[in-house]
């Protein structure tokens, strides 16, 4: 199992801040588990469409989709940052 | 060396820098940058924001921005403040206080921590306008200003 995280706009669009799901079988990484989310229903292809700006952190480190995945990770996925 | 805060209440920026230069004489140099909620973006008015963060990571991407910059410049203390939750227009919202034996150190160090937190620090906000409640967008000349700096190195 792998922890995943949402935050701001995409918390909101996603109705969702936090779940837990297994690892995709294989060598899983952060392309694998954005898989699975583009599989659910429209709200999440959408959100996850290709195109569409979002980030992911991997135990709080930005990641790519290649970022390797092992059980008990922290995925965080978020829009691009506002702070400042 | 560097110390962050993520916090709620407001900061007092003159007892930050007193504390940044307690006690030391080989401080020659104290640059400051205070970002503050103005009450206008994108064509609308602002009447109020909240930021939201990643806890846990963004104190971590602050120390690692910190840490970047004191191995570019030659830095004796750094202290970043960054304000989450509501705000209002007129409020700071962010702190970045560098102390060196030079201005040339403090003033670039300063800028780029700044310009690194804007693209690699996980807060959002979300501002209130006439037009109801709207996440605010990242901006490409944020990260046109960070790509600024990596071309590396002193100078």
């Amino acid at each position: 199992m792998v922890t995943l995280l949402y935050f701001a706009s995409l918390r909101e669009r996603l109705d969702c801040a936090r779940e837990e799901i297994a690892l995709p079988a294989g060598t899983p990484t952060v392309g694998g588990v954005v898989e699975t989310l583009r599989a659910r229903d429209g709200r999440w292809s959408d959100a996850f469409a290709p195109g569409r700006a979002w980030r992911v952190a991997v135990n709080q480190r930005m990641a790519d989709l290649a970022t390797p995945l092992k059980p008990g990770d922290e995925v965080a996925f978020f829009p691009p940052v506002t702070g400042g | 060396m560097a110390r962050v805060r993520v916090q709620q209440e407001p900061f007092d920026a003159g007892r930050e820098i007193a504390e940044l230069t307690r006690g030391r004489r080989d401080v020659g140099a104290v640059a400051t940058f205070v970002g503050m909620v103005r009450d206008a973006n994108e064509g609308a008015a602002v009447s109020r924001m909240s930021l939201e963060h990643y806890p846990g990571m963004t104190e971590r991407a602050l120390e690692e921005i910190c840490a970047e910059a004191a191995g570019r410049w030659d830095l004796l203390d750094v202290r970043v403040v960054h304000r989450v939750g509501p705000l209002e227009p007129g409020d700071a919202i962010v702190l970045v206080a560098v102390a060196s034996a030079h201005r040339g150190d403090a003033f670039a160090a300063c800028e780029f921590i700044m310009d690194y937190l804007k693209t690699r620090a996980p807060f959002w906000k979300k501002e209130l306008t006439p037009g109801g409640e709207r996440w605010v967008e990242a901006r490409s000349s944020d990260d046109e200003a960070a790509s600024r700096w990596s071309g590396g190195g002193r100078g």
